[in-house]
């Protein structure tokens, strides 16, 4: 055949069905792919795979009970999930949480964001084709961090730390040394990540320039987290509209120009220093003292609502609670972050290849048990 | 600090617009009438001292009277907020427009209300339930739905 021929050639769409059980969807997310030949027409999101109506099951439990449920929201990361509804509810009933108690949260958001970040990253250059390297590097890090929410509240996993007030307990003696020598650690292993990626021409080349979100398209998508900031968008709440006690803290928010999934892998991996940053000055500032308000196990908040949003790791995490004064709330809606970003990524993946999808779709950062709840 | 605008003002201000869109006003929230809610929310994003151009969240509430939406929105520039509501009465048909054409953030979310709570959103390009499957019977987080 010649090449005038081979110009001619005529080919036709057809649909791939990508997903739900996949390794690089991240779960059980599900695209049926149109392509023609390797490129991507356009993509249709099937999602639900996972759904268990956790909004539903909310108006069924009291308040306190519903904190356990979120630690399935985001699994990744449920120490902000814990966070994000306990200040819904702190902030319909009225209640003061102690000093050492806000200190806590922040150091156990802020180690959160660490350990998603980890995941992030390690799953990201898993979906660019370097294989399980860096994903067990990363899984050595956030090994680290998962063994001091154990000495805090028992668990690995689902951590059910936040109550509503403060925190289920304190932390035990050996809590801040563990972190201090932790906090020494870290920044050499993100510096190892750097000297080995930054200048990989293999990852250079999978993600400079691959999957660009500009920035009007990002906030018109009510895009939040590593990846608007990605994109330019200097917005993070912590600075934006501050919680809990993020006003005292000292930190930058780094941002992207470009919008690929290069700077978006860039701004998670220099947030990882900030947020070293903020537990460094917490775990030096922290003061003794009770570490739970005197907040009965059954609470009636006034009727009313209200909406209380964090920065949780992937973006901007919120619960939107009515009350009709009765033990159970009436309603609970959850911002879902991941969901939400997902919605631009029907036109970042447009006219790139199959290969580029999994980069695009990894550098988005996604857990499932939010985007169906 | 994001600066929660107060409803007055911005029903004061939306009254000498579109009068008789307003229907209730809240300390940071006001109700508009539904058949309003485009062209108010098209001013809110638009208009150069209120620029709401970030969409946070749309949910839905159900009152057994009426379907409540709510529309949370966050101007980035500014850095101040406001709660716009809608409300939808009956429970056969509600009915509210959609705001897709203005904030693509609504994408989703609409059709996830329209899956768990049945309201419909008029000018959605791709109306369909989300989570669960079509041929689903009723709307779950229906207050009547057990």
């Amino acid at each position: 055949m010649t090449t005038t021929e081979m110009m001619t050639l005529k080919t036709e769409p057809f649909v791939l069905n990508f997903g739900p059980v996949h390794p690089s969807t991240h779960g059980v997310y599900r695209m049926r792919a149109t392509l023609d030949g390797e490129v991507i027409l356009d993509i249709e999101p099937v999602v639900g795979y996972l759904h268990r109506g956790i909004e539903k099951l909310a108006e069924e439990r009291t308040y306190s009970g519903f904190i356990p449920l979120t630690d399935r929201l985001d699994y990744i990361s449920p120490m902000s999930n814990n966070l994000g509804y306990c200040l819904a509810v702190e902030k319909l009933a009225g209640i003061k949480v102690p000093e050492r108690a806000e200190y806590l949260r922040v150091i156990m958001a802020e180690l959160q964001r660490l350990a998603n970040h980890c995941i992030a990253v390690g799953s990201f250059l898993n979906d660019t084709g370097a294989y399980y390297t860096p994903f067990m590097y990363a899984f050595r890090e956030r090994e680290k961090i998962v063994d001091l929410f154990d000495m805090a509240c028992g668990q690995r996993l689902t951590y059910n730390y936040m109550r509503i007030g403060g925190v289920s307990q304190d932390i035990p003696d050996e809590f801040l040394p563990a972190l201090k020598r932790l906090v020494e650690q870290l920044p050499r292993w993100v510096d190892e990540y750097d000297v080995l990626l930054k200048q990989n021409e293999i990852l250079l080349a999978r993600t400079k320039g691959v999957g660009v979100l500009p920035r009007e398209t990002a906030i018109n998508c009510g895009i939040s987290g590593p990846v608007a900031r990605g994109s330019g968008v200097n917005w993070d709440l912590r600075k934006a509209d501050p919680y809990s006690i993020y006003d005292r803290f000292e930190f930058d928010i780094p941002q992207g120009e470009a919008g690929d999934c290069y700077d978006r892998y860039r701004v998670r991996i220099e947030e990882m220093r900030q947020s070293l940053r903020i537990i460094k000055q917490a775990m030096n500032d922290i003061p003794a003292g009770p570490v739970r308000a005197d907040v009965p196990h059954l609470i009636r908040p006034p009727k009313g609502e209200a909406y209380a949003h964090i920065e949780a790791p992937k973006g901007e995490l919120g619960y939107y609670l009515v009350s009709d004064n009765s033990i159970a709330p009436y309603r609970c809606h959850i911002r879902p972050t991941s969901l939400i970003n997902l919605t631009a990524l029907r036109e970042m993946v447009k006219g790139w290849k199959v290969a580029d999808l999994i980069a695009i779709f990894g550098s988005i950062d996604i857990t499932m048990g939010e985007v169906d709840r | 600090m994001t600066v929660a605008l107060s409803g007055k003002d911005i029903a004061s201000q939306l009254e000498e617009k579109f009068p008789g869109s307003v229907e209730e006003t809240g300390q940071d929230s006001l109700v508009v009438k539904s058949d309003s809610l485009l062209a108010v929310a098209g001013y809110l994003k638009d208009t150069g001292s209120l620029a709401f151009d970030y969409l946070n969240y749309i949910t839905a509430v159900d009152y057994y009277s009426y379907f409540e939406v709510v529309y949370q929105l966050t101007s980035l520039k500014h850095n101040h907020s406001v709660i716009i509501k809608s409300r939808c009465y009956g429970r056969e048909n509600p009915a509210v427009p959609s705001v897709v054409g203005l904030w693509q953030s609504a994408d989703f979310q609409e059709r996830e209300i329209y899956d768990l709570m049945g309201i419909k959103f008029e000018g959605h390009p791709n109306l369909k339930r989300l989570f669960l499957w079509e041929g689903f019977q009723g709307h779950p987080l229906r207050k009547d739905y057990l």
